[in-house]
């Protein structure tokens, strides 16, 4: 059926139809559909069953936890704000559902839209790296987020650190990241301190209008820790309990605030194979030890240092990143050897920036960006030992 | 009892159509072979012989432009029957009827120097049937090699047990080994299986290779034995060429009589057949195809480095086994990428077939996915245990880099130790060909 249709207008987009702009549009939709026919012409004769849409779809669906959770999220910080006493759970899904909505659409026109032109204008076969950037950017933003300002950041980063790089597994840093850096960056006002991160106006009637107050701040639990509050404390009021923090029911970006939800996400990763379980754990290891220094050397002047080495890692966006940023393999280190480099790296910097930098309360993506900044001189480290090998077998 | 290695990293495809050891070779004399010269990389042929021209097994039936002493022999007797050319009237293949009962020539014994020794080979199309590293060419003569490697084993994916063909040669082997002995300065290393029972001299280091494809590749068994260092020259060849020379040197007549494994899982009952080298396949596979109505594609060889023959193809050396598989390009699978389906053949963890260790697969010959830049990392290491970073390679071969190409260990490898980077790399890259490309740049830049 869906295939008649497709063979039928399949002949507008050949280079002589009238739709020929958009062969590229259509590529791309026929091969999601459709496992392409073409076979291999040269060398190996039979292909392995896995692609890059599956890789992509699966990154995709470990996300979704998290995104689920940060509808939940989304919805219970407002209801809470606004003192509505009556928590309905499908009334604080819909509220979250409808918050996020437009912020995945808008990522996603803007993004694929830039896409499909560039693959188009080049000649190419579209490519579907942006799925996961896509949902990744609204998972990592706050709530708050005016939608031109996700448009502009995301058609900037799209277009300066990917496509002229030469697109999907040439760009040096993670896109989705360089969004946030971006919006971070360019609009300071709108993107940090209390009131970025709970949504707090009514949607379609539901939820209520968020009254700020000394009791209900909207400060993130790592925002309240660097204004010199002895311990973080939830919506509620309530002191944060590590458990509580690993469930992640407290105000923060989007999707990044659940610990468990993030681990469920990285079981499904490291299951399928697809992300690297090297960075992975690196990363972990990375933020204990260097949360364990910062405890065990803490200081009043950094608020930050007094926090558990655990709590590190299940406050604010540090798990998200170590699953989800950190193991982008485009961005990452390639070598064995280097992953756990740049993975312990990540790790150390990200507590470093977090603890001794009063600026910034949390400092993940910072941490990740410098790296893949350097994962290539980690590389070029690890090959040229491979190549010093080499190198003595010859003067031996 | 040798030195024995044992392999970690590799891949052994579990394919449908496999032999279980218990078939008969059955015989189906050829009508007519053909020698595809692009089959000896390295080697620009010159015709010997024009169509028509009467023919006996071992007549040159052409010689490489360069080394003009390097010829490619007819496998078979009878008459020059089509020189087939290509685009730019480039020789695609020479081939010849074969006529029953052809005398055969018959060949005086090689000389006691190395350089008879040597011209000797050339002539009878033994020189052709070997390889040297770097660049994995037909030798270049007058270079002596450090080392030579004999591999004595197939561990390509359904392929025929070269222990089980050269069963009982142990003469001819001792004589071939003996002959190429006084070509090199160094030694001379054969790789077998642990239980293969191949006899050999004592002058010759029996190495076990263990471990999953792709043990049996020469360039595999240099790196873990004695790597290539820039500068150096080493010969690789198979156990079956070495029986062939002992076996000429020793009767001094020709026998390109081969065994030929026919495999798949478009083959109803996989089966071994005796026939000439080069023959054509359509006789050898006449009956043993599945009789549907799909697409096939025609494998001399294995899937992994065979080539696309058709229907209307012939064997192709070095290979000794014809795999009928799926083409695949008449189907039509909705949204492919999300199967969840137990028949997708895959290393990845996230097909459900990686929870089934024993099953077998029948893959077709699609890509299974759109071309793309290297995306996933450390893919190809798994399946490569050479110390070799292969991604790396690869962009400095892409690149055109040749400093970079030598540091990496260009001259270590072959076009197939990078057969099962290509199969597992969800970029779908042509790894083979990229290689081959670089190896054929660099000579050209170099020499």
């Amino acid at each position: 059926m869906l295939r008649k249709y497709l063979d039928k207008i399949k002949p507008n987009f050949e280079p002589d139809g009238k739709l020929h702009a958009f062969r590229s549009v259509f590529d791309g939709f026929e091969t999601f559909l459709y496992t392409p026919r073409s076979t291999s012409q040269s060398g190996v004769h039979v292909h392995d069953s896995l692609d890059s849409k599956r890789v992509m779809i699966i990154v995709v669906a470990a996300l979704m936890p998290c995104l689920l959770f940060g509808m939940y999220n989304a919805g219970y910080q407002n209801f809470i704000g606004s003192g509505i006493s009556d928590l309905n759970f499908w009334s604080i899904m819909l509220y979250g559902f409808l918050a996020i909505l437009p912020k995945i659409l808008v990522t996603y026109i803007v993004g694929l839209g830039i896409e499909f032109v560039v693959a188009q204008w080049r000649g190419e076969e579209i490519q579907e790296g942006f799925l996961v950037t896509g949902i990744l950017v609204p998972l990592i933003c706050p709530i708050t987020t005016p939608l031109w300002m996700l448009a502009v950041a995301t058609a900037f980063s799209v277009i300066f650190v990917k496509e002229v790089f030469g697109g999907t597994g040439f760009n040096i840093f993670n896109v989705a990241l360089v969004t946030r850096a971006v919006l971070f960056f360019g609009y300071p006002a709108q993107m940090s301190g209390d009131r970025a991160f709970i949504s707090a106006e009514p949607i379609c009637g539901l939820g209520g209008t968020v009254h700020y107050s000394d009791a209900f701040t909207g400060a993130t639990p790592l925002g309240q820790i660097a204004n010199g509050a002895s311990a973080a404390t939830d919506a509620a009021g309530n002191i944060l309990s590590t458990w509580n923090a690993f469930l992640g029911l407290y105000p923060g970006s989007f999707g990044e605030t659940s610990t468990l939800c993030v681990l469920i996400g990285a079981a499904i990763l490291l299951a399928t194979g697809i992300a690297s379980w090297k960075i992975m754990a690196s990363v972990f290891a990375g933020g204990l030890f260097m949360g364990w220094i910062a405890y065990t050397f803490q200081s009043p002047l950094y608020p930050g240092s007094a926090l558990q080495p655990i709590d590190q890692l299940v406050y604010g966006g540090f798990a998200f990143a170590a699953v989800f940023m950190a193991t982008d393999p485009v961005t990452a280190a390639r070598t064995g050897v280097g992953k756990y480099i740049y993975g312990f790296l990540v790790g150390v910097i990200a507590i470093i920036i977090r603890v001794y930098n009063n600026g910034y309360p949390e400092g993940a993506m910072l941490a990740v960006l410098l790296m893949n900044a350097l994962a290539p001189l980690i590389d070029y480290c690890v090959v040229q030992a491979n190549i010093s090998r080499r190198m003595k077998r010859t003067l031996r | 009892m040798g030195k024995s290695i044992k392999l970690n990293r590799g891949l052994d495809l579990r394919l449908e159509g496999g032999l279980d050891g218990s078939e008969k070779p059955i015989a189906i004399p050829s009508s007519s072979v053909a020698i595809y010269p692009d089959d000896f990389p390295g080697f620009t042929p010159k015709l010997s012989v024009r169509e028509g021209d009467l023919v006996k097994p071992g007549t040159p039936l052409m010689f490489d432009k360069v080394n003009e002493q390097i010829k490619l022999v007819s496998p078979a007797g009878g008459k020059v029957k089509a020189v087939v050319r290509g685009e730019r009237r480039k020789i695609i293949r020479v081939e010849v009827e074969t006529e029953n009962g052809a005398p055969s020539a018959t060949v005086t014994a090689p000389g006691k120097s190395a350089d008879e020794i040597a011209t000797w080979l050339q002539n009878n199309g033994f020189w052709a049937m070997m390889r040297q590293r770097p660049y994995d060419i037909v030798p270049t003569p007058g270079v002596t090699p450090v080392n030579i490697f004999v591999t004595a084993f197939d561990s390509a994916p359904l392929a025929l047990s070269l222990a089980q063909t050269t069963g009982g040669a142990a003469t001819e082997i001792a004589k071939g080994l003996e002959l190429l002995k006084t070509l090199t300065s160094g030694e001379i290393y054969v790789s077998t299986r642990r239980n293969d029972n191949i006899e050999l001299p004592s002058f010759v280091h029996n190495i076990i290779i263990e471990g999953p494809h792709p043990a049996g590749n020469p360039g595999v068994q240099i790196a873990n034995i004695a790597p290539v260092n820039k500068g150096e020259t080493v010969w690789t060849l198979d156990i079956v060429t070495v029986m062939r020379i002992g076996r000429l040197a020793l009767t001094g007549v020709a026998d390109w009589s081969t065994t030929v494994a026919i495999v798949g899982s478009e083959v109803k009952e996989p089966r071994l057949v005796t026939t000439q080298a080069g023959a054509a396949i359509a006789p050898l596979i006449a009956g043993a195809t599945e009789g549907n109505e799909r697409h096939l594609r025609i494998i001399a060889g294995n899937v992994l480095t065979g080539v696309n023959a058709g229907e209307n193809g012939f064997l192709h050396f070095p290979y000794r086994q014809v795999t009928v598989i799926p083409e695949g390009d008449d189907v039509d699978e909705f949204m492919g990428w999300a199967s969840m389906s137990p028949k997708k053949m895959s290393v990845s963890r996230s097909f459900i077939s990686s929870l089934l260790p024993g099953k077998k697969f029948a893959p077709d010959a699609r890509l299974n996915g759109g071309r793309r830049a290297m995306i996933m990392s450390e893919q190809y290491d798994k399946v490569m245990p050479m110390d070799i970073l292969p991604e790396y390679l690869i962009k400095a071969v892409l690149a055109r880099d040749i400093d970079q190409m030598e540091r990496l260990g260009i001259y270590e490898v072959a076009p197939e130790d990078f057969a099962l980077c290509e199969y597992v790399d969800p970029s779908k890259l042509e790894l083979q060909k990229i290689v081959r490309e670089g190896l054929d740049y660099l000579r050209k830049e170099l020499e």
